[in-house]
């Protein structure tokens, strides 16, 4: 086969522009600054009555959770049917502390950015939310919460992603999250995120000694709308620690910055291996031209 | 057009099935000739994989899996996507050597390692089908761009290069059916596809290691790097230069008649590949040990983990990095396949360490695939191996077609 020079630019310019139209530039999700809708929870007043249960399985048509107090003699996780539970540890003096998980709603959270179709998506009220049409399964949003919120419907043959919604449906109406209206102690306060931060740290420093210094949720994974000040460590109250302080979209960010690199570079780049290859084999095949006699050309 | 020259091909030659199809012979003794062990083996595994796979669309995947909240991922990723796609990258790298590198001498390899890499992407796809749990919805990625994914990225460069080896194969596709217009169109648009398959190339074998980089508490620090991403795409040339010589070494035995008659110097071609294999490993390796310092993971040597991180990086990286420099050099070919077949097995390893052995290595209960799946992953491997026969004993692949010769490059 020949291609003359004209005609190695021709493939170069066609491919090159393929690749530009099929390009898309990789744009994070944006966080609606940092002053969506929060919760704080505050573990030294929680008294476990797990009332927060009961309203969010009521809420979301969910089974009803186990009656008897005994399940918190185990650790317990969310799962496909349970948006929120109420972990139970003990101090060293023995007083109890209880713990409430759910979705964090991370500011910038790793599942949207993870999700392939925005099937989960940062709604710019602040809820994170998930939309099973959209879903395709692949349970990258999984493997991407840092806090192993999400869980999935293994059992079914139509399975969904299933998480805390944060009540978005009820939040615009102006509603506050299910959880929070019930919960009799004043363990959990829904607000502006900033004001329940500056709620939580006056809380640390007017009681001295009695916090852990630090909020968690203030800085964990970008920053998160449910913030947690507490007594124990939450470890011992089945939250994950280990969670970076970086945003989870920014970790992959800088490597999805190099389709479009790839893409405007490497075609010409690749064409001009092969019209330099070409040229090298025109010389020796002129130079050898006699020598050869199978098919060449 | 296609269909009046088909229409011609089939006026032209009566016996296009006998002939085409059925190498020559007729239906009885075709089906005779497939009476063989090898078959027998092979109908088993599709006998029960199969009724599997459909179970699997019925029932759902907590049915025939292990997957569980803390292990979402499992063996059809970790080994038929992951492994399967790594493997296959032996069409682009051999295919850029041909056609871009004007290295003509490796022009016999180029159609088999374009034909593993379209086998083997399909069937990465098919498993990728059965293990999404919507899998009617992956239409969904053409309408909805989750541009900050990793696994959007993956999604599409796939299904682009997956097309780009489809173009490619229909070169001795139409050789196989004698339509010799459409064969020099594609023949003619070979270069600019083979450019498209190294930049789709380039950019999904590396987001297949960025898919990664959001879980830095979940992959243990001995696999976790920042540039998990170059690894993958150096393992993954790895992976193409090793895979092409095991196959041709194992195709060339088991298609004496294919081959017979031909002057290719496969044992010379072997240790052209041994000597780059040699070079990108030797650089993986390096990498690797970079990335160890780089992520201060000195520390988890010491652990079970460590000890597994070596056997992976020592055993499986740097012994076949040297099998290949000390076979190529002197001139050893079967020390070139040994490392070859360690070559393929180190990628193997890595994908399954990384999506599977060091995954939420920190989780109290661990994944262990389920029966169902490991058989699945074999099955897919083994239609693969059936179709890749199927088409080697018709078409044009390890042999040329004489009435096309002169059109090569
Ligand atoms: S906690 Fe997990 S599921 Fe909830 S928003 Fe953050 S990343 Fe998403
Ligand atoms: S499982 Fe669904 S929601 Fe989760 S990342 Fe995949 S497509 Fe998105």
């Amino acid at each position: 086969m020949r291609i003359g020079r004209r005609g190695f630019f021709k493939i170069a310019a066609v491919t090159a522009g393929a690749a530009g139209a099929a390009s898309a530039s990789a744009a994070l999700p944006h966080a609606e600054g940092t002053d969506g809708p929060g919760v704080l929870v505050d573990t030294t007043l929680c008294v476990g009555c797990r009332a927060c249960e009961a309203a969010c399985a009521e809420k979301n048509a969910l089974p009803a959770p186990p009656a008897s107090d005994d399940v918190m003699r185990e650790r317990r996780d969310t799962a496909p049917q349970v948006f929120t539970v109420v972990n139970r540890a003990e101090k060293d003096d023995g007083t109890v502390r209880f713990a409430k998980k759910q979705c964090m709603h991370c500011i910038a959270p790793g599942c949207a950015s993870a999700c392939p179709v925005r099937a989960m998506n940062k709604t710019a009220e602040g809820p994170v939310v998930y939309d099973a049409s959209k879903c395709m399964g692949c349970r990258y949003c999984m493997i991407a919460c840092p806090f192993d919120v999400p869980k999935y419907e293994y059992d079914s043959w139509k399975p969904r992603v299933r998480k805390c919604s944060f009540c978005a449906d009820r939040q615009a109406k102006g509603l506050k999250p299910a959880c929070t209206e019930v919960c009799p102690s004043g363990a959990l306060t829904f607000g502006r995120r900033s004001e329940l931060l500056e709620l939580a740290k006056t809380r640390i420093y007017t009681n001295p000694g009695k916090y852990v210094s630090h909020v968690y949720g203030e800085h964990e994974a970008g920053g998160t709308s449910w913030l947690y000040i507490t007594d124990v460590d939450l470890e011992k109250l089945a939250l994950r620690t280990d969670v970076p302080e970086r945003d989870i979209p920014s970790l992959v960010s800088g490597a999805l910055g190099a389709p479009p690199f790839v893409m405007t570079l490497w075609p010409p780049l690749l064409m001009g291996l092969y019209a330099f290859s070409r040229r090298r084999d025109t010389v020796e095949g002129d130079a050898q031209e006699n020598g050869k006699e199978d098919r060449h050309g | 057009m296609a269909s009046a020259q088909a229409g011609a091909a089939l006026a032209a030659h009566p016996s296009f099935v006998r002939e085409k199809i059925l190498l020559g012979m007729s239906v009885r003794e075709y089906v005779r000739s497939c009476c063989t062990p090898a078959n027998a083996i092979a109908a088993a595994i599709l006998v029960v994989g199969v009724p599997i796979l459909v179970y699997r669309f019925i029932a759902g995947l907590g049915a025939t899996t292990a997957l569980s909240q803390t292990a979402p991922w499992g063996l059809w990723i970790g080994f038929d996507m992951m492994t399967g796609i790594a493997l296959a990258a032996g069409g682009f790298t051999i295919g850029a050597t041909v056609q871009l590198f004007g290295l003509k001498a490796y022009h016999p390899i180029e159609r088999p390692a374009i034909l593993t890499a379209f086998l083997g992407y399909v069937m990465a796809v098919i498993g990728l089908l059965a293990d999404l749990g919507r899998p009617w919805n992956i239409v969904m990625a053409i309408f909805n761009y989750g541009t900050a994914s990793a696994l959007f990225e993956v999604a599409w460069c796939v299904m682009c290069y997956t097309t780009v080896l489809l173009l490619e194969f229909t070169v001795p596709v139409f050789e196989w059916l004698g339509w010799k217009k459409l064969h020099s169109v594609m023949r003619k648009a070979l270069i600019g596809l083979t450019v498209l398959s190294v930049m789709f190339s380039t950019m999904h074998q590396s987001a297949l290691g960025s898919l990664f980089l959001l879980a830095p508490t979940k992959l243990h620090p001995l696999w976790y790097t920042p540039y998990i991403f170059v690894f993958f795409f150096i393992s993954a040339i790895i992976a193409g230069i090793s895979m092409v010589i095991v196959e041709s070494m194992l195709s060339h035995r088991a298609f004496h008649a294919q081959v017979a008659g031909q002057h290719v110097d496969v044992d010379k071609l072997t240790l052209g590949l041994g000597k780059a294999g040699a070079l990108v490993m030797f650089a993986y390796f390096f990498l690797k040990l970079q990335g160890v310092i780089d992520g201060h993971a000195w520390g988890y040597l010491a652990t079970g983990y460590g000890a597994w991180f070596l056997v992976e990086i020592v055993g499986f990286v740097l012994v076949p990095a040297l099998l290949y420099a000390y076979g190529s050099r002197n001139g050893n070919v079967k020390l070139v396949r040994a490392a070859a077949v360690m070559g393929v097995l180190s990628i193997i390893l890595n994908r399954l360490n990384v999506s599977i052995v060091a995954f939420n290595w920190n989780q109290p209960v661990r994944y262990v695939p389920s029966a169902s799946e490991v058989i699945v992953s074999i099955t897919l491997v083994t239609i693969g191996v059936l179709a890749f026969r199927w088409i080697v004993n018709r078409m044009p692949i390890l042999r040329e077609d004489p009435s096309f010769a002169e059109g090569q490059h």
